[in-house]
């Protein structure tokens, strides 16, 4: 049967990295054609909706197509990260799969 | 002139694996021509922790794994005319610097050429004033009520090029920005313009791909299936070759585990990067924007395009003040309804400690990571079948009577908590918070000395 939504990691792979409270998560296609469908479904606003019980406050998105990448500026992510948090991921490091849970539509 | 520079980077963090330096050492030396040794060994808080033991004693605050890191590789650097670069200094730069000299003439080194770079600590009351003007107002006030720990400027890499031309084997650094470990030694071999912007801007990109060790060449990496590592047990650590044009390769020595490919690569570069046009470093601002990255086959992977703009004014300063206190405790409960004796658990904690302290709690198996500070997580499937939960409460507070409780008041649970708890284990630690500040690089003297034993100190 032919799916219309799948988990992002089949069509990415990511990483987090964090300063302070504020988290980056690159996104990053396996394949060139799934590009598109990254800068169609990933849109900042629903980054962030996804992230929302973590109460960010902006999200930003930059896209690198040379790389086949986009890259999440994700601000007060981190609960005062490392220093602050009480997480014990203080740094955020497994963020970025909760990320790749996200269901993209890929039609 | 050879037109290819190695540099090999042992090391990621402080506490990374030892052991490393050995197979990079050797690789270099099979390879021949003009090379480097850099070790990063310093991440946002490690600085405070070693100004901490310095105060506790004055011949400490370097690395505390520096003599492991340094020792089995010394003897072959030296031989090898491979300089070492590392920001091992800490908090204690010079006491570092004595720890290699007595090691070198161990090794029956004679006139090992030591340099120190100086500047990065504005601790001392005299940066007072500035350091405050750096701050928000927020952050100021926060200063005025805290203790300070420490605070040092990222310098960048023009005392280390300097050192290593003025024919330094090793450089000893405190705070440098990470990429500085690596533009040191390029500036100093290619002897470009330090308004070369381009080139400055791929040598701090080489450094960025270099600073993190093995998260290049497939550590940080493998999720089995989708992302398979190969003899991710014996990862190897990278190389980097540059050449006079800036174009990067990033590499790893033969016969060791990991990889280097694309996707390696790009999520390395893109670690801990905000905008990728502008990638603040105190020597350039990075533009990655027009990047390429070509997959060469059998671990070697090119990076070209890289652009540069014109260094920031400001030189960013790191300042750690006390945080008061974190306690953690965890207990465990399996079999049998173990998910709801841990929320009846949890829930006492709760009871008699909620007013006091703001908690967080966990249950380790069930759902601990995602989940806010506040306790707001993904909505889980309503599965409370789990059979085998450890149960983590954790706070932090000022003052360290009151989050002691925590740690008592979780292992109590032994015998005041629900049926079958065991394994209690608790912790209480200083804790360490950060400010962030912007300095007019004119107020910054940096600058750079040979260790010339202890008897002239």
């Amino acid at each position: 049967m032919k799916r219309s939504f799948v988990p992002l990691y089949e069509l990415a792979h990511a990483r987090t990295g964090d300063k302070g409270s504020r988290s980056n998560i690159s996104v990053i296609a396996y394949q060139q054609k799934d590009f598109a469908i990254l800068q169609r479904e990933l849109t900042a606003e629903k980054v962030k909706a996804h992230f929302s019980f973590r109460n960010p406050t902006s999200v930003r998105r930059y896209d690198l197509p040379n790389l086949t990448a986009l890259n999440f500026v994700i601000d007060d992510l981190l609960d005062g990260g490392v220093n602050l948090s009480l997480n014990l991921d203080s740094h955020g490091k497994s963020l970025s799969y909760w990320l790749l849970s996200m269901e993209v539509n890929i039609e | 002139m050879s037109d290819l520079y190695r540099i090999a980077c042992a090391a990621g963090f402080s506490g990374d694996r030892l052991g490393v330096a050995k197979p990079l050492v050797k690789e270099l030396l099979r390879l021949g021509g003009p090379s480097c040794l850099i070790f990063e060994s310093l991440a946002e808080r490690t600085l405070a922790l070693a100004q901490l033991e310095r105060l506790q004693n004055e011949r400490l605050g370097y690395e505390p794994l520096l003599e492991e890191m340094i020792k089995p590789i010394l003897l072959d650097c030296v031989h090898g005319g491979i300089p070492i670069v590392g920001n091992f200094g800490a908090a204690n730069p010079k006491a570092a610097a004595q720890l290699i000299a007595r090691l070198a003439k161990e090794q029956g080194i004679s006139d090992l050429r030591i340099a120190i770079v100086k500047g990065d600590d504005i601790s001392s009351p005299q940066f007072r004033e500035k350091l405050e003007a750096s701050l928000s107002a927020n952050d100021r006030k926060i200063l005025s009520t805290s203790q300070l720990v420490s605070a040092n400027i990222y310098l960048g890499a023009k005392e280390i090029a300097d050192a290593l031309s003025a024919g330094a084997q090793i450089v000893v650094t405190g705070r440098v920005a990470d990429p500085a470990l690596t533009v040191g030694p390029l500036m100093a071999y290619f002897k470009k313009d330090w308004s070369d912007w381009d080139f400055l801007a791929s040598a701090t990109m080489a450094g960025h791909l270099l600073e993190c060790g093995a998260q290049v060449t497939g550590g940080y990496f493998a999720d089995p299936g989708y992302k398979d590592v190969p003899d991710l047990s014996n990862v190897g650590f990278p190389i980097v070759e540059f050449d006079q044009a800036g174009n990067i390769c990033v590499t790893k020595p033969m016969n060791t585990g990991g990889l280097v490919n694309r996707m390696t690569v790009t999520e390395q570069l893109l670690y801990e990067l905000h905008d990728p046009a502008q990638y603040l470093t105190p020597d350039v601002i990075a533009d990655i924007t027009q990047a390429h990255i070509n997959d060469l086959g059998s671990s070697r992977v090119q990076v070209t395009g890289i652009k540069g703009h014109p260094r920031p004014g400001t030189l960013k300063a790191n300042i750690c003040i006390d945080g008061g206190w974190l306690a953690e405790a965890e207990i465990s409960y399996a079999g049998h309804h173990a998910y709801q004796r841990a929320q009846l658990a949890a829930q006492i904690i709760r009871d008699r400690l909620g007013k006091q302290l703001d908690l967080r709690v966990d249950f380790i198996g069930s759902s601990s990571i995602f989940s806010s500070d506040s306790g707001h997580g993904p909505v889980q499937a309503a599965n409370h079948q789990f059979e085998d939960i450890r149960l983590r409460v954790a706070a932090a507070h000022q003052d360290r009577s009151v989050v002691m409780q925590v740690c008592r008041e979780v292992t109590a649970l032994y015998t005041c908590g629900p049926a079958g708890g065991g394994g209690v284990r608790t912790s209480l630690k200083p804790r360490l918070n950060t400010l962030v500040g912007f300095i007019p690089r004119e107020d910054i003297n940096a600058s750079y000395g040979f260790y010339k034993g202890e008897a002239n100190r």
